[in-house]
């Protein structure tokens, strides 16, 4: 049957491409890694690597590129929003998964996929028109500082509404995976729902949880738009107080590409900037995969 | 026993505090944007590309960021969803389902969708300085669809997988090759799923910013080829608001309020298309 | 013909309705005190419901609605006002499949008597190892009272569910079918320590194998479609059905 022979022969060789592709989508990440790397050379090679992570100077006029202020802005505004956002999601999760009604899950599911949705430029939009000056006229007045409001706690407040929508999602999923019966074995012996969940479901789903904390952190880490709107940007001070202003790496690499190719080096150095980041996000990334098989296999 | 109830009790009014915190957060955000743009906002916005003083405050519309956003999308949508579709029923129907190649691409897309936007971007520029390009259209769509592709990849994945391997069986005993499986059976059966991930990597590609930044340019005309540079919706947003005029800021809220009705109108398109497309679907 | 005993558990009227489809229809039945009562029936016909309504964890379930009364000690569970996890207390569960916590297995015997606010280390040692050697499992695990649950076979760990129960004092145990994930010799050790237990506690057990119940029960409950057919003494259930349904179920006409 000709007919047939073709139809294999298309079979053989729509498997070979797809073969192909699969392995190129593999390699993709290497590709992007081996990408910044060429373009950043001109400052890879010429800086050593502790002066390009740990110093703080930034004259890009005088070719000096020292990433730290940078490094630590991202880190500061990161933890955070970690710090702002993960009681609270934790406990609205357990609320959705555990104890809401009915109509109240039904209801919520599509409001957090709406969270989920707006794009960053709104989150900062809405940084800089609310949070920005509840920061400026009322917090830090409560805490005796003068603030412009573009600070390390702005940014950190919008990051956390925006992971929001990842930390209450996985962490509803993964609790609401935990078997019916492990409940039932728990309520059974006479536990209340509360003592069930602190001793049963979050210990099940503490594995879930951490992966759900882990994707948020990331997202946070790299998060661009809505942080370099709120945080300020300022160059020349490592941040202090969470009322002081920082200049996260994607801020910094977002707010300078246009005068990147202005100076000698510069763009080298704002492609350092982005590796950086990958590495940072992928080192962190990698590192709780390791944890979570730790975990899995315990 | 009180001291157990007690307990729960503070808890659960936490709990409650929380969730109407995080709904408040949400309350505010789309309050903020409809409060702020709707005063704005006027048929000039819909319908005009900005005319000469326009950021000083001339008149004209955001046209150019609309269509350039639909177009750069529209475009990422379609590249990776190319390559994602025969990705991923090549990695639930061709290789073995558990495979190691499986599950090392599956770790690796996880990876990949954890790689900030802004990275693509400047990844995008590397390789668009690398193809000799301008920043056009054409590039902003390649970086737009490596950001979306893992995030596709991801989506249809989980869809795909949850098709029954027995219904895939069924169709190989009745003679069908892979190939005719793959995409007659399990693509047919995961249909809904699948619109659904491109709608989802489509509302990505619509609100994202970061990595069209290097790549797309921006301009105050309606893109007229690939090779020409296209204005977004979001970077409208973020210039405008940097202006010192209040005209000029107030269109940004105007711009802010028709990026998120775009992205509420393509998050209802799902919900409904997904309904509708899982008519024949076995349960 | 055994003696006529005191009634532990009285249901009266209990209806159960999941989502508007009825689950279990008007049933009415009293439980008698420290017997072996099998809940016979085929696939669908309300059995698991009826246990779950025993001890309440049927309106974990979304959407279900139950009217009736549940009199356990003459102490309505169904009442708003009710304590459940006092009543829950009174009753270990043993489900179709086991189902450890995710602890230890220590933890696990000792979970509920420390939820109950025993916290004396001593007190708790000599707990575990009095209830685990209740339900056999003692001498199987008693090298390796840290190591996960989860680390036992499934005939263990329905036996660390037996004494997992046994541990907060109940008066009364609920198993659903709780043989069927069960190898022979695992359900025959878990039938054994039925027996032994049937003097101090009352039993209601769930099941499908009639042999199972004929082995066990000293009462019997026959359900179908969600409704109490009959119940009586096992002898008289077994050897004299009053109904057709009964007859047919126990000569394998239906199943």
């Amino acid at each position: 049957m000709e007919d047939n022979s073709a139809r294999l022969f298309n079979d053989r060789l729509i498997r070979r491409l797809i073969l192909a592709l699969i392995v190129v989508v593999n390699v993709l990440i290497v590709g992007i890694v081996l990408a910044l790397c060429v373009r950043s050379w001109p400052i890879l090679d010429g800086t050593p690597l502790g002066r390009l992570l740990f110093s703080t100077e930034w004259h890009p006029s005088t070719g000096k590129f020292g990433l730290l202020t940078f490094i630590v802005g991202t880190f500061a505004v990161t933890a955070g929003a970690m710090l702002l956002a993960v009681p609270p999601c934790l406990l609205s999760a357990i609320y959705l998964s555990e104890y809401a009604p009915r109509w109240i899950r039904t209801l919520s599911a599509p409001l957090i996929d709406l969270l989920a949705g707006i794009p960053s430029v709104i989150y900062g939009l809405w940084g800089v028109l609310v949070i920005v000056p509840l920061v400026q006229d009322r917090i830090a007045p409560l805490f005796g500082v003068k603030s412009t409001g573009y600070s390390v706690l702005a940014a950190a407040v919008v990051l956390a509404v925006m992971i929001v929508p990842v930390l209450v999602h996985i962490s509803v999923e993964v609790m609401k995976a935990v078997p019916r019966e492990l409940r039932e074995a728990s309520l059974s012996l006479g536990a209340t729902r509360w003592e069930t969940v602190k001793h049963v479901v979050l210990r099940k789903s503490r594995s879930g949880l951490f992966a759900a904390g882990v994707l948020a952190t990331s997202r946070a880490l790299g998060e661009t738009m809505a942080v370099l709107m709120v945080a300020g940007n300022y160059v020349f001070a490592l941040p202090r107080t969470p009322f002081d202003q920082a200049y996260p790496l994607p801020a910094l690499i977002a707010n300078n590409y246009g005068e990147m190719l202005s100076m000698p080096h510069y763009e080298a150095a704002l492609m350092a900037a982005a590796l950086v980041l990958l590495l940072i996000v992928l080192i962190f990334n990698v590192t709780s995969q390791a944890i979570l098989l730790r975990f899995a296999r315990a | 026993m009180n001291r157990r109830s007690a307990e729960e009790s503070i808890f659960k009014g936490l709990m409650g505090l929380s969730f109407l915190a995080i709904l408040a957060a949400l309350a505010t955000i789309v309050g903020t944007v409809v409060w702020k743009g709707l005063p704005a906002m006027n048929w000039d916005m819909l319908t005009k590309t900005p005319s000469g003083g326009f950021y000083l405050g001339g008149s004209g519309g955001v046209l150019n960021a609309i269509v350039g956003s639909l177009y750069l999308a529209g475009g990422a949508t379609v590249a990776s969803s190319c390559l994602a579709l025969p990705i991923v029923l090549g990695l639930n129907v061709y290789a073995r389902r558990a495979s190691r190649l499986v599950t090392f691409t599956r770790f690796s897309m996880d990876v990949l969708a954890g790689v900030p936007s802004i990275v693509f971007g400047a990844v995008g520029y590397v390789l668009m300085v690398a193809l000799g390009l301008k920043a056009s259209l054409l590039a902003g769509i390649i970086a737009v669809a490596l950001l979306i592709l893992p995030i596709m990849i991801k989506a249809m994945d989980e869809v795909v997988r949850l098709v029954p391997q027995e219904m895939a069986e069924a169709s190989a005993a009745l003679g069908a090759t892979r190939l005719e499986t793959a995409f007659l059976v399990v693509a047919r059966q995961a249909l809904p799923g699948l619109a659904t991930a491109v709608l989802i990597a489509f509302g990505r590609g619509v609100g994202d910013a970061a990595s069209v930044l290097f790549t797309a340019g921006f301009t105050d005309n309606i893109p007229d080829s690939l090779m020409s540079p296209a204005a977004t919706l979001p970077l409208a947003v973020f210039f405008q608001l940097g202006s010192n005029l209040p005209e000029v800021q107030e269109r940004a809220y105007a711009a802010a309020l028709i990026l998120m009705a775009m992205i509420l109108i393509v998050s209802l398109v799902t919900r409904e298309l997904s309904r509708r497309l899982s008519r024949h679907n076995v349960r | 013909m055994p003696e006529p005993s005191t009634t532990h558990i009285s249901v009266r009227n209990l209806s159960v309705h999941y989502g508007g489809q009825p689950a279990l229809k008007n049933v009415s039945v009293n439980i008698p005190d420290r017997k072996i009562t099998a809940v016979l029936g085929p696939s669908g016909c309300g059995k698991t419901t009826f246990l779950r309504c025993l001890n309440r964890l049927v309106d974990t379930v979304d959407g279900v609605s139950v009217s009736g009364q549940v009199l356990v000690d003459g102490e309505d569970l169904f009442d708003p006002a009710a304590e459940v996890t006092h009543i829950r207390k009174k009753m270990g569960l043993l489900s179709q499949r086991p189902y450890p916590l995710p602890m230890s297995i220590y933890d696990n015997v000792a979970y509920g008597p420390r939820i109950h606010g025993q916290s004396d280390r001593g007190e708790l040692d000599a707990l575990v190892e009095h209830h685990l050697k209740l339900a056999g499992l003692w001498d199987e695990v008693k090298g390796r009272l840290r190591a996960p649950a989860t680390s036992l076979s499934i005939g263990q760990q329905q036996r660390l569910c037996l004494a997992r129960g046994l541990a907060v004092g109940p008066e009364i145990i609920l198993a659903d079918e709780p043989t069927s994930a069960l190898d022979p010799i695992s359900s025959a050790h878990i039938e054994g320590k039925f027996k032994e237990l049937r003097d101090q506690y009352t039993i209601v057990i769930v099941t499908h194998i009639l042999r199972q119940a004929r082995r066990l029960a000293d009462y019997v409950i026959f359900m179908y479609m969600g409704e109490l057919v009959e119940h009586g003494p096992a002898a008289e259930v077994f050897n004299a059905p009053r109904e057709k349904q009964t007859r047919e179920y126990i000569s394998g006409v239906i199943s």
